[in-house]
C-alpha cells in the first residue's frame, strides 16, 4: 500500500518535471527561433541598417569584457548596469513607500479619500514623459530628474492597485476582526494590509515594469551614464549594435527582477491558491 | 441551572431599524422585545426579508438600532464586542492566517502570547477536532471544517453569546447534520448562549430551546415557542414530527394570511 503509494508520488513527481522541462524549452525555445529569423532577414536583404546577431553578440561581449574595439563603451556594462538600477529601484522603492500607505489609507479613510482622490484623479491621465520638462527644471540635468521620472511612472500603478485592493476586501474580515476585539491602528496592519496584499503585488509587478520603460526616457534628460543614455548614445553615433544591446540588458534586468518579485509573491500569498504563479 | 442563571442575560428592547434605500425609507425592524436567558438556545426563523438576520448583526454591534437598546446583563452595547462572537454563513476566515492563527486571533488581541497563547488555542482546537489541520489556511479546508474554525475562533476570544447567521446553509446535507450535533456537544459542554438565525424549520426544532417565529413588512416577532422535547432529539420520532409540524403551520400560516393581503 505504502509502497504502491511511494511509486505513484515518483511517477507524479517524474510527470511534473518533464512538465517543466517542456515549459522552459518552449519559453526558451521562440527567443531562439526569433534570433534566427532575424539573422536570415539581415542576410537575405543585405541591409546595413541592422546589425546582425552575429555583430550584435561581439559588441555585447566588447561592452562586458572590452578587448575588441577598445573605445568609450569597452567593458563599462557594470558601471552602467548599477547606475540604471539605482536609478529604477530608487524610484521603483520610492513609489511602493509612498503608493502602498497612501493606497491603504485612501481605500479605507472617507476623509483622506475625498481630499485625494479628485487630485489624483486629475494627475493620472498626464504621460510621464509630458512631465519631463518640468523635472529638469525641478531636478536640473542629471539622475534626480530620472529618479523622478521613474518614481512617477511606478507610483500610479502601486497607488491604484492598492486601493482596488482595499475596497474590494470583503466587508465581513473587518466585522469579524472588529468583533475579535482589533480595531484602529492594528486593523491596518493585521487586517487591510494583508488581505490587500494581492493586488499590492499585482501593482508593485506593474509599476516595476513602468519602471523600467521610463528609465530610458529619464536618462535621455542628459546622464552620462545608464543603460538608457547608452541606448541614446548608440542612436546619435548610428551604432545600432550598441542600442541593441543596451536593449537586450534592460529586457534581461527587468525579467530577472519580475521572477524575483513572482518569487517573493508565491512566498507572501502562499495562502492564495488563485494568486500563485 | 439555578434562578441566578436564569435571569435576563440579553435583553432587546424596542429595537427598530431602518434603511434608507434611495429616497425610501424601508422598515426593517419594528420595535422587537426579545429577552434571553443565559445558557439558551434561541433560534430565529422567518420568511426572508423579516429582519431575523438585521437583528442578529445588531445584537452583534454591526449596525446601529434606529431605536432602542440591547443589554448584556444590564450593561448597554454600543458595538462589536468580544462577549459576543458571530459565525457568518460565508465564514468570513481570516484567508492569510492558519487555522491556528485564526483560532489564536482573539486572544492574542487582548495580549496573550507564547505559552498561553498556545494552550488556549490548543483547547479549542481540540475542542472542534482540527488538531491534524493546524497549519493549513482557510482555501486549504471543506466548508465543514471552515465552519469549526470560525466556532473556534469566537470560543476563544471567550465570547459568551454565540450570534450565527445560517452557518450551515452553504453546507451539504451530510456535513451540516454532522455539524449540527457538533455544535450541541460544544453548547452543552460550555455553557454558551446561542442565537441561531434559520430558515429551516426541522434546524430550528433539532437545536432550540426555543423558537422566535418572525415576519416580514416590517420585521417584527410574530411568535415564542418554547420546545420541551428531550434532548438528544430524534428526528424520526413522531414527537419530533408534531412538534416541527405546528411550528411549521405557524411560520406558513402568516405567510398565507400576507399572500392573501397583497392578493386583496
Amino acid at each position: 500500500m505504502a509502497e504502491a503509494r511511494d511509486a505513484s508520488a515518483a511517477e507524479r513527481r517524474k510527470r511534473l518535471t518533464r512538465e517543466r522541462i517542456r515549459g522552459i524549452m518552449l519559453g526558451a525555445g521562440f527567443p531562439v527561433l526569433l534570433v534566427i529569423a532575424w539573422d536570415l532577414v539581415v542576410r537575405y536583404t543585405g541591409t546595413r541598417l541592422i546589425p546582425s546577431p552575429r555583430e550584435v553578440a561581439v559588441m555585447m561581449y566588447d561592452f562586458s569584457f572590452g578587448g575588441i574595439y577598445d573605445d568609450a563603451f569597452s567593458a563599462t556594462i557594470v558601471t552602467h548596469i548599477l547606475k540604471s538600477m539605482e536609478r529604477v529601484y530608487g524610484g521603483f522603492l520610492a513609489a511602493a513607500a509612498l503608493g502602498i500607505p497612501l493606497g491603504l489609507m485612501i481605500g479605507r479613510v472617507k476623509l483622506i479619500r475625498q481630499l485625494l482622490d479628485p487630485t489624483l484623479s486629475l494627475l493620472r491621465p498626464i504621460p510621464v514623459t509630458a512631465w519631463l520638462p518640468l523635472s529638469m527644471i525641478f531636478f536640473g540635468l542629471g539622475p534626480k530628474a530620472a529618479i523622478f521620472l521613474v518614481f512617477l511612472g511606478a507610483f500610479y500603478p502601486i497607488l491604484l492597485n492598492t486601493i482596488f485592493g482595499v475596497r474590494s476586501v470583503d466587508p465581513r474580515l473587518f466585522e469579524a476582526a472588529a468583533m475579535l476585539g482589533c480595531s484602529g491602528q492594528a486593523m491596518f496592519r493585521q487586517i487591510v494590509l494583508p488581505a490587500a496584499m494581492p493586488a499590492i503585488f499585482n501593482g508593485l509587478r506593474l509599476g516595476h515594469g513602468f519602471a523600467w520603460i521610463l528609465i530610458v526616457v529619464g536618462e535621455m534628460t542628459g546622464v552620462p551614464t545608464g543603460l538608457g543614455s547608452v541606448i541614446m548614445d548608440g542612436r546619435t553615433l548610428s551604432r545600432t549594435d550598441l542600442a541593441i544591446v543596451g536593449m537586450i540588458v534592460i529586457g534581461v534586468l527587468g525579467f530577472l527582477t519580475d521572477r524575483l518579485i513572482v518569487l517573493l509573491n508565491n512566498r507572501v500569498l502562499r495562502w492564495s491558491p488563485q494568486h500563485h504563479e | 441551572m439555578s434562578d441566578a442563571e436564569r435571569r435576563p442575560f440579553l435583553a432587546i428592547r424596542g429595537v427598530s431599524k431602518r434603511f434608507a434605500v434611495g429616497d425610501d425609507e424601508i422598515e426593517a425592524l419594528a420595535s422587537v422585545d426579545l429577552t434571553i436567558a443565559r445558557g439558551q438556545f434561541a433560534c430565529l426563523i422567518g420568511a426572508s426579508g423579516c429582519g431575523k438576520s438585521t437583528l442578529l448583526r445588531i445584537v452583534a454591534g454591526f449596525e446601529e438600532p434606529s431605536s432602542g437598546e440591547i443589554s448584556v446583563y444590564g450593561k448597554s452595547i454600543t458595538g462589536p464586542g468580544s462577549d459576543r462572537g458571530m459565525v457568518f454563513q460565508e465564514y468570513a476566515l481570516f484567508p492569510w492566517m492558519t487555522v491556528r492563527q485564526n483560532i489564536s486571533f482573539g486572544p492574542r488581541q487582548r495580549g496573550k502570547r507564547g505559552a498561553e497563547l498556545d494552550a488556549i488555542a490548543d483547547e479549542y482546537i481540540k475542542l472542534v477536532g482540527l488538531e491534524r489541520f493546524t497549519e493549513r489556511f482557510p482555501s486549504q479546508l471543506s466548508g465543514g471544517m471552515k465552519q469549526r474554525v470560525a466556532i473556534a475562533r469566537v470560543l476563544a476570544n471567550e465570547a459568551n453569546v454565540l450570534l450565527m447567521d445560517e452557518p450551515f446553509g452553504a453546507l451539504d446535507a451530510l456535513t451540516r447534520e454532522q455539524l449540527q450535533f457538533e455544535l450541541l456537544q460544544i453548547w452543552e459542554r460550555t455553557g454558551v448562549t446561542i442565537i441561531f438565525v434559520t430558515h429551516s424549520v426541522e434546524e430550528a426544532t433539532l437545536l432550540a430551546d426555543r423558537i422566535v417565529v418572525m415576519t416580514a413588512g416590517p420585521g417584527r416577532i410574530d411568535a415564542d415557542i418554547a420546545i420541551e422535547l428531550p434532548r438528544p432529539r430524534d428526528v424520526a420520532s413522531p414527537e419530533f414530527n408534531g412538534v416541527r409540524r405546528s411550528v411549521a403551520q405557524r411560520l406558513t400560516s402568516h405567510l398565507a394570511r400576507r399572500d392573501l393581503k397583497t392578493a386583496a
